[in-house]
């Protein structure tokens, strides 16, 4: 056996890496989907206009990623302050109440929650904002509860009787134990959240929706699957990228 | 140090303990003995307010307890818990830093207190500084608790059954190293058990409690020697109380100085229960004794084992 040190193969590990190839070519049909205009054209030749171009494909995909993220932020930043409230003794009591109250946001299609979104507060991005923001918030509220009621109570106690306060035995020993499962609340939301955004350009908002909804109702199937396309590579580089904040921040777990 | 005057405590119709009046004097090493539900943890717990006593006064240094804040009186006091309760997600240092951090001591100086902890508690300080709980043995995990409980240099330690977890040879290596700890340290602390054994094996003085009640306090030899009551005598062990006695002194304090004495020496710091065992096993009725050095001391007669001195 030989003790010499490779040195690590960073293009090796690049090329075998799929968050690497979802994500270009996420890039690259986000920003060439017009040079595929042959193709398409050869699919589908009944089509007078084989490329969707009422707006474009960045554009469409900025604005997508935008209205997930501020949705998903509200979503995680209002569920996991409900998990932290409920799993403290103050709040204890209110516990049963929000998860239900989650549960059942959770229970309504997506498709209607958007449909009483817009008599209550009309067309555009603002109903599809909220819409998205109370549907991830299951996720981030379920499994921010798991994570916290999951931290070893000997930890705990041990943390408290050692002179933590409040405050400091959650932010230095519950969050960050209950992070990894957090995260993983987060990554179902979001990626749920990226799913129905698509639907919320049947109420007005602009996202990558808007080609799938026009080619619906124009019997365009090239529009469809263009817009399907990007919406599914936006879920998997999405996805892919969680799994890696997930494993790292968990790190110490593996050391061995 | 710490003084409890009639001190009560009642959860919900169960009264936990009932006018409790004890005093811990700066120094001791005191063990709180009782069958499961005697009320010996919640004693413990009330010393650093992880429970609040209904009734009663609890003062430390002479000062009531609820004039403090619960995190300032926490982290003048040292604590340990059966379940160890290492903080997963930190190294061994980070664990052991955590009341010096709480503190907010500067960083070498956290340093070197990790490394003196390490060392004190014999792991090696380059090995383990930066490995994870879930790297380390029983054993080892509580020696980190000990030495994460010590590292704010508290002036009292509080420890909960800290040894209970542990296989009988690990737990005796613990029970040894905490009492040269006290004996080097001076530091006043308070255990919490339920092997009688660890009890007079450690306690300067023992306090056995029933019911929430004190039953007796005293040096193990009073209690073995002199038991309040029957209760008592039934929880050091009726049967073994004679053995028990002799595990409490040494050679030293039996042998007959310069008597020439012949066969294999056996140390002076032997218990004298241990010595028994060797006049038993090798079939004699002395003993030649020496001294740490190797030098010959004197001789160990079988007869003078059952004279009780204290």
């Amino acid at each position: 056996m030989t003790d010499t040190v490779r040195p690590p193969d960073v293009l090796g590990t690049l090329v075998r890496d799929p968050l690497v190839w979802a994500l270009t070519a996420l890039v690259l049909l986000t920003f060439g989907m017009d040079s595929l205009r042959p193709l398409f054209a050869a699919a589908f030749p009944a089509l007078e206009r084989p490329v969707f171009a009422q707006d474009s494909f960045p554009a469409l995909m900025l604005a997508h990623i935008v209205l997930v993220a501020v949705s998903s932020g509200i979503s995680i930043v209002a569920g996991v302050a409900a998990g932290v409230f409920v799993t403290r003794p103050s709040g204890a009591e209110f516990r049963s109440v929000v998860e239900s109250v989650v549960a059942i946001g959770q229970t309504f299609p997506p498709v209607a929650v958007l449909a009483v979104a817009v008599p209550l507060i009309g067309f555009g991005e603002i109903p599809a904002l909220i819409a998205l923001a109370l549907y991830g918030l299951l996720p981030v509220v379920q499994q921010t509860i798991a994570g916290l009621e999951a931290v070893p109570h000997a930890a705990r106690e041990v943390a408290k009787g050692l002179g933590m306060d409040a405050i400091q035995v959650l932010n230095r020993v519950d969050l960050p134990l209950a992070l990894p499962v957090i995260i993983a609340g987060v990554r179902t939301s979001v990626i749920i959240n990226i799913g129905t955004a698509t639907i919320a350009s049947t109420i007005g908002a602009k996202t990558l929706g808007t080609p799938i909804i026009v080619g619906l109702s124009g019997f365009n199937t090239a529009y469809i699957l263009q817009g399907a396309l990007l919406v599914g590579l936006l879920a998997i580089v999405t996805d892919l990228a969680f799994g890696r904040l997930e494993r790292h921040v968990d790190r110490w777990r593996f050391v061995s | 140090m710490i003084e409890l005057q009639h001190v009560s405590k009642a959860f919900g119709r169960t009264k936990a303990i009932d006018d409790l009046s004890l005093t811990v004097r700066q120094g001791e090493f005191i063990v709180l003995i009782g069958s499961s539900g005697c009320g010996k943890s919640t004693t413990l717990k009330m010393m650093n307010r992880l429970v609040e006593h209904d009734s009663g006064h609890i003062l430390f240094e002479g000062q009531e307890i609820r004039s403090f804040k619960p995190q300032d009186i926490r982290r003048r006091m040292g604590y340990v818990i059966q379940s160890v309760g290492l903080f997963p997600h930190w190294t061994v240092e980070r664990n052991i830093a955590t009341v010096p951090e709480l503190l907010q001591w500067p960083g070498p100086r956290i340093r070197d207190r990790v490394t003196e902890l390490l060392q004190l508690l014999d792991l090696d300080p380059a090995l383990f500084r930066g490995r994870y709980p879930h790297q380390l043995s029983g054993g080892q995990q509580q020696r980190v608790g000990v030495a994460r409980a010590l590292a704010g240099d508290p002036e009292v330690l509080l420890m909960d059954e800290p040894f209970g977890a542990l296989d009988a040879l690990t737990r005796v290596a613990l029970q040894r190293e905490l009492a040269r700890i006290h004996s080097a340290s001076g530091k006043t602390i308070v255990l919490v058990t339920h092997d009688i054994d660890e009890a007079l094996r450690l306690a300067t003085r023992v306090v056995l409690l029933d019911h929430g009640r004190l039953v007796q306090s005293g040096t193990p030899l009073q209690l073995l020697a002199h038991p309040a009551n029957e209760f008592v005598t039934d929880f050091v062990g009726r049967s073994e109380i004679g053995i028990k006695l002799l595990g409490l002194q040494t050679v030293a304090s039996r042998v007959r100085r310069n008597e020439p004495c012949e066969g294999a020496p056996v140390a002076e710091t032997l218990t004298l229960r241990e010595a028994l065992s060797e006049f038993v096993t090798r079939q004699v009725e002395r003993l030649a004794v020496v001294d740490g050095d190797g030098h010959a001391l004197g001789c160990l007669h079988l007869c003078d084992l059952v004279k009780l001195r204290e």
